[in-house]
């Protein structure tokens, strides 16, 4: 405690001053303790950038700038192209948000402003369930279950929209497929929901209860309180709850391996299969035996640990400072 | 008489319209939620009733064998069975104490200053690395020098889970009474002491059930242990040395695989899983609501 460290002449010596100063090992060590397991956060978060980035070099310095930055991905030929990869995460995780978003922030509402708070209880719970269900067992569910259904669909809504101009670009086309670009993006917006609305629902409860009670006062209905009330104070949370769920979808490996289709392509067409930078990671590292492939795979992963590193420290960075605008300091 | 009525019609009509809006909008948000109910119900359901063709007592201890045309009778998890127990324990050992020790920090010692912000801040954006990446950190850090070993993935799922309980643990701290403090501080004791013997007892309910759901959590994850572990078939005990394997990893294999057999394992495979992290996930729930002094 710094307070006693400064001598006071009304305390009698030797007594609170003195012994601040002869802290016993034991207490001094178990700081010590903790600020070295606090420090290991920072630590392995270094740690990361630079091992991916020493055993990547190869791929940087023999690939070149435009190497990394081109669409070819052959490893025969040894052409590590990434940006098939950037594309098809950027393609999946953006799906994912558009459809997870608004369902988010719907059951974020309505756990906070609907229902009554014994109720709200369950339906967490439920929610929780949905996180809790390991990511290989969603990729498992979507390539055995959902695929071959999602083929027949896509097909109808294919020949539905054929010769529309837009449309038949983005759901159009002769090679649909069931694991496609929208089927992973389907699967990660179910894997990224809860998070988007715990975190939405923490934001929203910061709401203070005078400017809502100040909403129904003036004659407003409950959705007129929350277009009134809810939104403009909660706003730029929630959209850095949004932002931490698209972190989320672009590294999730597992499930989008299963249902992307793999194959290394950049097409506007969403129901085709495409390819993810962890997808792609995951499904190649096994057969990568070559140096440069196999830094080529770990370069793809420093660039997805980038990403994502700067994704979410926006994402929090506005979380945190809507908070703090909602406390009043 | 009749202009008021016209009045009071004219009032209503945008209020039907108002009301009609706002139960569309609440309709909307239990939309929501059945929306999400139904993948949910529809995954579980379908684990359950094709898991449940697959497990039996021999499944969960047979040898593992590999994602080929055998049919279900042969071969089980057992290999996997035990991989995921012991992985998954390790990480747990390391994870948790580093964890605590991490929040304890943040909130007893670090009080405002900058470090102790920072720590909290990059905790929260490192449960955001994805846990591919924590898996190619461990394999560059420690597979290329030391080997595959189920240590190694101890240490990838260590590393996803420390964020975690550093989080859940600091909310828990928080929300012990500063009163409880300051009582043991007037009695003289340090305040090592102080935290260990009243500060973390007092919100060791919370901070027992975060660190359940990490655990959670880490047994399905799949991806940190592609590359720490290398999939085998045989049983591995020894965590320390030598390739190992886990379930999630199998499953990962077997969902890849044309063969009914080996899917059939995989979704016997899946529920074993699942009913792994479910059990710890209602031991949580259980320890949250007996046992957790301070709630918010």
């Amino acid at each position: 405690m710094s307070t006693a460290t400064e001598a006071d002449p009304a305390i009698p010596a030797g007594s609170a001053g003195a012994l601040a100063h002869r802290r016993p090992l034991g207490d001094r060590g178990f700081q010590i303790m903790a600020l070295v397991a606090g420090l290991l956060v920072l630590i392995i978060l270094i740690l990361i950038a630079v091992t991916t980035a020493q055993q990547s070099t190869t791929w940087f310095t023999t690939a070149g700038f435009k190497g990394i930055f081109s669409t070819v991905w052959n490893p025969e030929a040894n052409q590590f192209g990434a940006m098939a990869f950037v594309y098809g995460t950027v393609i999946a995780s953006v799906i994912a948000i558009i459809i997870a978003f608004p369902v988010s922030i719907g059951i974020a509402l309505l756990l906070n402003e609907v229902v009554p708070r014994r109720w709200a209880r369950p339906i967490i719970y439920v929610i929780d369930l949905l996180a809790v269900v390991p990511s290989v067992v969603w990729g498992l569910w979507g390539i055995i279950v959902l695929v071959p259904k999602l083929q027949t669909l896509y097909t109808h809504i294919a020949s539905g929209v054929k010769g529309i101009p837009v449309l038949d670009s983005l759901f159009g086309g002769p090679d649909v497929s069931g694991a496609s670009f929208f089927t992973a993006g389907l699967i990660l917006a179910i894997m990224i929901t809860p998070i988007i609305t715990s975190l939405s629902r923490e934001v929203i409860a910061t709401v203070p209860a005078i400017d809502k009670e100040g909403a129904y006062a003036l004659g407003a209905t409950r959705w007129e309180m929350i277009r009134g009330a809810v939104w403009p104070h909660s706003q730029g949370g929630v959209v850095g709850a949004a932002l931490v769920g698209l972190g989320r979808a672009m590294g999730e490996t597992i499930a989008a391996a299963l249902v992307i289709g793999a194959s290394a392509e950049v097409t506007p067409h969403l129901f085709y299969t495409g390819y993810a930078i962890p997808a792609v990671i995951a499904l190649q590292f096994g057969e990568a035996s070559g140096g440069e492939f196999r830094a080529a795979l770990i370069g793809l992963g420093l660039l997805l640990f980038v990403i994502t590193i700067i994704v979410n420290l926006v994402a929090r960075w506005i979380v945190e400072r809507s908070a703090r605008r909602a406390r009043g300091a | 008489m009749a202009p008021l009525a016209s009045q009071t019609v004219d009032l209503r009509e945008p209020a039907g319209w108002r009301r009609t809006k706002n139960q569309i909008m609440t309709v909307l948000m239990w939309g929501a939620f059945v929306i999400v109910l139904i993948p949910l119900g529809f995954v579980i359901y379908t684990v359950i009733e094709k898991g449940a063709k697959a497990i039996s007592w021999q499944f969960l201890t047979n040898g593992t064998v590999p994602p080929n045309v055998m049919p279900l009778g042969f071969g089980g998890m057992g290999a996997a069975v035990i991989g995921t127990l012991e992985i998954t324990g390790f990480a747990a050992l390391i994870a948790i104490p580093l964890g605590v020790l991490g929040a304890v920090y943040i909130s007893e010692y670090g009080g405002r200053n900058w470090l102790a912000k920072l720590i909290a801040f990059m905790a929260d954006v490192m449960t955001g690395v994805p846990s591919i990446v924590m898996g190619l950190f461990i394999y560059t850090l420690w597979v290329l020098h030391f080997g595959y070993s189920g240590m190694a993935g101890s240490f990838a799922l260590a590393c996803l889970m420390l964020p975690v309980v550093i989080r859940s643990s600091y909310e828990m701290l928080r929300l012990v009474p500063n009163t409880l403090r300051e009582g043991s501080y007037a009695l003289g004791a340090t305040k090592a002491r102080v935290t260990v013997t009243v500060v973390l007892p007092a919100a060791l309910g919370g901070i027992v059930s975060g660190a359940l759901l990490a655990v959670a959590r880490a047994a399905g994850e799949t991806a940190p242990l592609l590359f720490c572990i290398l999939t085998v078939e045989s049983t591995n005990t020894n965590l320390f040395s030598g390739p190992n394997t886990a379930l999630s990893t199998q499953i990962f294999a077997n969902a890849q695989s044309p063969y009914v057999g080996a899917q059939a394992r995989a979704w016997g495979a899946a529920l074993t899983l699942i009913a792994i992290t479910f059990i710890l996930m209602i031991v949580a729930r259980i320890v949250t609501a007996r046992f957790t002094r301070y709630a918010r």
